[in-house]
């Protein structure tokens, strides 16, 4: 916002910079579990953006003075790397990183089933390695992947997704240029399963007919593009082994198959059943 | 939400029931008279509760557990251990099976040392209460401790402790599986050894059908090498 330039952000044919439509997103790719030393991770590619999330936790929470004897904590932390950008960032939280980790740990906090874990923190890690609008977005949609994947209980997954204006036109996620040369920016959160707002900036201005545009069209992508690209990385990551084995029954002889399949003392009996190991 | 223990695996938020015929278990919650899962699992459906069995999480303590911990401070009269949890695990002197003088802690246990203890008491608050005074708790003084995750405890113990058991049998070792996620094998070192590949080999396909099948197979081909050699 804010910034001047000739730039031509919708042409005659009504087709952005990029060449997406006023309604389309960029490309997102999203990982579930790949740090193996954090308890949860995922790698997210939105466009240009690019998102490592990573989850510890619940963990104890030190010092003990932020410490809350009835539920969890939740620290996120985003970040971006020096060289996230053209220029050179200086590293370290600036005005800027500090806002979004505050309102990212609130937006997480409204899923998290904090209070089953009382005096603990759950810390949440999101370095931006390569960003190109939307990073606020990227980070959260990472986030919540990786705190699942971390096995954390909550209410939901939470998606980001950002509508704005550029060219006197409503248009979906805005890409670098239209950020900056733009007329506004409305970056939001939402619990796909309730339709609940978690997260919620405007940057630049709208009339009030704008803004439902754009938020209709934030969220209905969100609800309908991105969610279901994080509930397939999660299948996916967890459902990796089970291929394998499958895999493993094509390649043996067909007679062998059915022994293979024919397990199930998977799941144990009843949970005081298996609290005993024993030795000996 | 197809038949009751489908190998679906469940997002956090997924649906479980709409009926008011099941009860809320472990890994869900309830909204609106509907169940949900809370956690990345499997559903599993035990009377009139339904569960997630979860694939991932910390291990937190309940009133019980026997776990394997490892101690990693002294105070003048308690230990506090680490039982792979997010909260602080202190042993009292009044919960060990010795008279410990005050301030002669160290001469009992000392930090480093690993313990078989059982989680006496956690009140809501998440404050643990230890004791080793009980029938099978002590000092582990041998063997090797290995850790997976506490979520795939079950499955190394297998239905009513067949998985275990075909272990030790098969591996000639003494095995205590802690509900922490921790296990503490003994015995020769080639024996030790080929358990902890069994148990990595759990771990890795632990949502799987007929994983005793396999874990047999891969436990006897590795007996018939023995022998061959």
């Amino acid at each position: 916002m804010g910034g001047h330039s000739d730039i031509v952000l919708i042409d005659e044919n009504g087709l952005r910079v990029d060449g997406r439509k006023v309604d389309e997103l960029r490309p997102i790719k999203i990982e579930a579990g790949v740090l193996k030393n954090a308890d949860g991770s995922a790698y997210l590619e939105w466009g240009n953006n690019i998102v490592l999330a990573a989850v510890y936790g619940p963990r104890e929470a030190h010092p003990r003075h932020v410490q809350n004897s009835n539920k969890a904590i939740i620290q996120a932390r985003y970040n971006m790397a020096a060289f996230s950008v053209g220029e050179r960032k200086r590293p370290g939280p600036d005005r800027r990183s500090i806002e979004i980790s505050k309102i990212i740990s609130e937006a997480l906090e409204a899923v998290t089933m904090t209070e089953l874990f009382p005096r603990a923190t759950i810390d949440v890690y999101m370095e931006v390695l390569q960003a190109n609008a939307g990073t606020r977005c990227a980070a959260i949609t990472a986030a919540s992947v990786a705190m699942a994947d971390a096995g954390i209980p909550m209410k939901g997954l939470v998606t980001g997704c950002a509508a704005g204006k550029a060219g006197d036109k409503v248009i979906l996620d805005l890409g670098q240029e239209e950020d900056n040369f733009g007329q506004a920016d409305v970056p939001l959160a939402i619990v796909p399963r309730t339709g609940e707002i978690v997260l919620l900036q405007m940057d630049g201005h709208l009339t009030e007919e704008e803004f439902d545009k754009a938020f209709k069209m934030a969220t209905e992508a969100a609800v309908n593009v991105v969610y279901p690209l994080q509930v397939a990385a999660l299948k996916k990551k967890y459902m990796e082994s089970l291929e394998d084995v499958e895999d493993e029954i094509i390649n043996d002889d067909p007679g062998n198959s059915m022994e293979v399949t024919s397990g199930g003392e998977v799941i144990p009996e009843n949970t005081t059943d298996m609290t005993q190991g024993g030795d000996e | 939400m197809s038949d009751s223990n489908s190998r679906e695996i469940l997002i956090p938020g997924d649906l479980l029931s709409e009926t008011s015929e099941f009860k809320a278990g472990i890994g869900t919650f309830r909204e609106n008279g509907r169940i949900y899962a809370a956690q990345v699992g499997i559903k599993s459906i035990r009377g009139n509760y339904i569960n997630v069995v979860p694939l991932a999480g910390k291990y937190i303590p309940k009133a019980g557990d026997m776990v394997i911990g490892k101690i990693i401070d002294i105070g003048p009269s308690n230990w506090l251990v680490d039982i792979n949890c997010p909260y602080p695990a202190p042993l009292h002197v009044n919960d060990v099976p010795w008279r410990v003088d005050f301030g002669d802690t160290a001469k009992y246990l000392n930090v480093g040392n690993n313990i078989l203890v059982k989680v006496l008491k956690v009140d809501e608050t998440k404050r643990i209460q230890l004791t080793l005074k009980e029938q099978g708790l002590r000092r582990l003084t041998s063997g090797r401790i290995i850790e997976i995750s506490h979520s795939k405890v079950p499955r190394v113990i297998g239905k009513s402790g067949s998985m275990i058991s075909m272990l030790k049998n098969y591996t000639n070792t003494r095995m205590f599986v802690g509900q922490n996620g921790r296990i503490w094998i003994d015995g020769e070192p080639e024996d030790i050894q080929l358990a902890v590949e069994a148990i990595n080999m759990i771990e890795k396909e632990a949502h799987l059908l007929g994983l005793t099948e396999k874990v047999k197979e891969f436990l006897e081909s590795k007996k018939k090498e023995k022998i061959e050699s």
